[in-house]
């Protein structure tokens, strides 16, 4: 299921697919470690309905859902990660070994 | 990482980067370092992420002996200190350390931002270290690396310190292994407990004697992106390579030009963009920046630079996601604090213990001072002759000193409980709270506790701005800050309800005098608020930054690091807000105190004497101001007298009470209290018989104090924060056209409703 970060179901796991948003923002972004194909958790909201709380390769990072909604990411099976598109069946013995 | 005889070939390595200077082709660049180096000795720069332990192990180098600055044009602390690096068996080494502000990365898109890098290579006036020791979390090594390796990537000598070691648990690196896959010295450590430091003190004293080794790490970039750089490097200009690369490195090989080059085009790269407010970029550098970017169309240049070292560190770090313990901790912790509803009651817990500490706790404090330097004039001005110089000494310099140390109490206890809220971790999620409403306004939610300390004095919550990182979000914040409810402005509105306002009580239950008082609190409030989307829209427009925040792990705070920057951010106020504070204290004591009026004889009756006070008062420079200001304030209700009372009201709004008491000749011991007082004023009438203090007059002199910068200690500490006259300027001038006009609808809109 392809999804922006801002719709994906609390406490659920997801790989990152794109990152979007102002420049200078989403090299930020990646800079803390949210780059494509990394797992990204969205562990809660705040009380208030804003902002998220992430949690990416052990690390608690807080942003807006604004800039949540530019993140794509891909919630499903492990195996079908490396692509955004659903992975052919043909393809996952490649697509394992990359990971 | 050396062998013992590169080392002893190269002994003097350390000094003889230095010695050839007018080697150097930029000679101010050299002038600079010069000066910057007067004490000779070796300079480390301590960089690393945020919240890794960074400034406790600055503090076990240096002890206590640090002091506090600013880097070059930029009011952000730069602390520095002396430390002796003991390697067994040798003798110490002497060193100069600094502390670089906590960041994620090099690359930068601000002034701010770019610090780091102009830290580490000594760009911008700063004077260029020779050696980075970079502290990382060793429980979070993935995300630490990645500044790592930005670091080595240029080429600066390094040592890592693999710290926070006793929070890792199982998941322990392998320093040895990661010492190899960088090629530095990495140690572990534990700064709060001191564990590792002495290896790591060794490590860089052994570092600093030997030569720059060539940069060990090779990520593999996509060969577009190397041909980017490459591209990008034939426009970098000459100086930025730095001398030292230059000299040091003629021995070393071509290698270590060639990818200092690569690594500044790649920083480049990723920093300049069109939209950037970075300094200093040449001309010719950004137009082949943009270039590049133009011909990379479509691809995601950012996106493949930052990938690039992510995949090396992916593949080569051994992976440490199995959270360590304080991981768990956390987890736990954050599920109570950042509930819906325990989260909000425990908010609300700590922001009053905090909002009361400094509003009651401090009072006893402050109330010393003032009694003790009024005991210390008093004494002064029995045992020394009357005359200009004692009234110069007690109530110009003993005053001045008085009205700075005053602030004392409330800047020590905001910041040793903001010391404890940001080293414990909780401030982040204070911001985390606070940011859906702090948002709506423009705001930081960082901005969530400096507003708050506004309700109790603008100074120390002036200062308290501090937390937030970006310069655009520090000056919104201290532009409102004023306009909340500090406590000077307290005596002044309980004398005016307490005169004007009957102790009636609406519906027979709302007491009429303390829902005025509620009102003026959620005025200023809301009055703040407002300005501040007003400002974050137009004299403060900028690119929407967006919000990332880091919630780091709970965390015990270290009593020692939170007394020393307590004492080291009073010191500053002490001598830098301080000295200004003080010049003004003088400045409106001979504005009201001259020209002198004949005194009566000492055998007068008091009533003489007061008359003649206030007579003095009615004639000094002040009191002229009061009348020549009359015609400016009459269509706010006003009369000359309020504006003499203004006037002496800047040294502090509650002066206006003694003022007051000057003024209607009963004496500058009178309080709000006073009776006597409020009975004068109430009595008093113009010219026509109208009296002065009508309900609505004192409501317009009410919503004139809450919007007037009435206040020189104010304007004198955003002088100091934000490093120059012209934000202080600005905000006078929007307070004062804002508290005129405020106050000109209040007067005359209730004259018109006929209510004058």
């Amino acid at each position: 299921m392809v999804t922006p970060l801002s719709k994906l179901p609390l406490r659920s796991r997801a790989k990152v697919l794109r990152v979007g948003g102002q420049p200078g923002f989403r090299r930020r972004l990646m800079e803390f470690g949210l780059v494509p194909g990394t797992t990204v958790e969205v562990v809660r909201v705040a009380p208030l309905g804003d902002p998220l709380q992430l949690l990416v390769r052990g690390c608690r990072l807080s942003i807006r859902l604004a800039e949540a909604a530019e993140v794509t990411v891909f919630a499903g099976e492990e195996r079908d990660i490396l692509s955004p598109e659903p992975v052919a069946p043909g393809n996952d013995a490649c697509a394992g070994c990359k990971l | 990482m050396s062998t013992p005889a590169v080392a002893s070939r190269h002994q003097p390595a350390v000094a003889s980067c230095h010695d050839p200077a007018p080697a150097s082709a930029d000679s101010s660049r050299s002038a600079r370092g010069a000066s910057a180096k007067r004490s000779g000795l070796p300079l480390i720069a301590v960089v690393g992420n945020p919240n890794t332990g960074k400034t406790t192990l600055f503090n076990r180098l240096t002890g206590q002996r640090a002091r506090v600055g600013n880097y070059p044009g930029i009011t952000v602390d730069r602390r520095s200190g002396r430390t002796s690096l003991g390697s067994r068996g040798s003798t110490p080494i002497d060193a100069e350390v600094f502390d670089v502000p906590g960041c994620y990365s090099l690359s930068a898109r601000s002034s701010e931002e770019k610090i780091a890098i102009d830290a580490i290579l000594g760009w911008n006036g700063n004077p260029r270290p020779d050696l980075a020791l970079i502290v990382v979390d060793a429980t979070q090594l993935v995300r630490n690396l990645y500044l790592v390796l930005q670091i080595l990537e240029l080429g600066v000598r390094a040592v890592v310190a693999l710290n926070l070691i006793d929070e890792a648990g199982d998941a322990v690196p392998d320093a040895r292994a990661l010492s190899l896959l960088l090629g530095v010295p990495c140690i572990p450590t534990s700064a709060r407990s001191g564990q590792g430091v002495a290896e790591l003190e060794a490590a860089v004293a052994a570092s600093l004697q030997s030569p720059p080794a060539a940069p060990h790490v090779h990520i593999r970039y996509p060969h577009a992106v190397v041909a980017h750089a490459d591209r990008v490097a034939d426009a970098m200009p000459a100086e930025w390579l730095g001398d030292d690369v230059a000299i040091e490195c003629a021995h070393v090989g071509s290698d270590q030009l060639v990818s200092r080059r690569r690594a500044l085009a790649l920083w480049a790269l990723t920093s300049v963009h069109d939209d950037d407010e970075l300094e200093g970029i040449p001309a010719d550098l950004r137009a082949r920046v943009g270039e590049v970017r133009a011909a990379a169309r479509g691809r995601d240049i950012d996106g493949e630079i930052i990938g690039a070292r992510y995949e090396f560190l992916d593949a080569h770090v051994p992976s440490l996601f199995a959270p360590a313990r304080t991981a768990i901790l956390t987890e736990r912790i954050d599920s109570v604090l950042l509930h819906p509803v325990w989260g909000f009651a425990t908010f609300m817990v700590v922001m009053f213990v905090v909002f009361q500490s400094l509003f009651a706790w401090a009072d006893p404090a402050i109330k010393l001072i003032e009694t003790a330097f009024a005991a210390l004039g008093g004494w002064l001005t029995a045992v020394l002759p009357a005359g200009v110089l004692t009234d110069l000494l007690v109530d110009g310099v003993i005053g001045g000193v008085g009205n700075v140390l005053v602030f004392l109490p409330q800047i020590l206890l905001l910041f040793l409980m903001l010391g404890v809220l940001e080293d414990s971790g909780y401030l982040a999620r204070v911001a985390y709270l606070m940011d859906r409403i702090m948002k709506s306004v423009g705001l930081h939610g960082r901005a969530f506790v400096p507003m708050l300390s506004g309700f109790s004095c603008a100074i120390p919550a002036i200062m308290a701005t501090r937390t937030m990182e970006s310069r655009r979000d520090r000056l919104l914040t201290m532009m409102v800050i004023p306009l909340m409810t500090c406590s000077a402005r307290l005596p002044v509105y309980t004398l005016i309800i307490a005169a004007l306002y009957p102790p009636s009580k609406m519906f027979g239950v709302v007491p009429v005098q303390g829902l005025l008082m509620i009102a003026m609190y959620l005025f200023s409030t809301a009055t703040a608020l407002a300005a501040a989307a007003v400002f974050g829209r137009t004299v403060l427009r900028g690119p929407r930054v967006p919000l990332i925040l880091e919630l780091p792990p709970y965390r015990m705070p270290m009593v020692r690091s939170v007394l020393q920057l307590m004492w080291l951010r009073s010191k500053m106020f002490l001598t830098e807000a301080g000295s200004v504070i003080l010049w003004c204290t003088i400045g409106l004591w001979v504005l009201l105190s001259f020209p002198k009026l004949p005194e009566p004889p000492a055998d007068a009756p008091p009533a003489a004497h007061a008359q003649w006070e206030a007579d003095s008062l009615a004639n000094s420079f002040g009191g002229r101001m009061g009348k020549a200001l009359e015609p400016a304030i009459a269509p706010l209700g006003f009369d000359w007298k309020i504006g003499v009372g203004i006037v002496g009201a800047f040294a502090a709004r509650e002066v206006f009470v003694s003022t007051m008491g000057v003024i209607y000749g009963v004496g500058d011991k009178s309080d709000e209290t006073s009776v006597t007082l409020r009975d004068k004023m109430r009595a008093d009438v113009h010219a026509n018989g109208r009296p002065v203090y009508s309900p609505l007059v004192g409501l317009s002199l009410m919503v004139f104090f809450a919007l007037a910068c009435q206040c020189m200690s104010t304007l004198a500490v955003v002088r100091r924060e934000t490093g120059g006259w012209r934000w202080p300027a600005f905000l006078f001038a929007y307070m004062t056209v804002l508290a005129w006009v405020a106050s000109f609808a209040v007067y005359q809109g209730g004259k018109l409703a006929g209510l004058g």
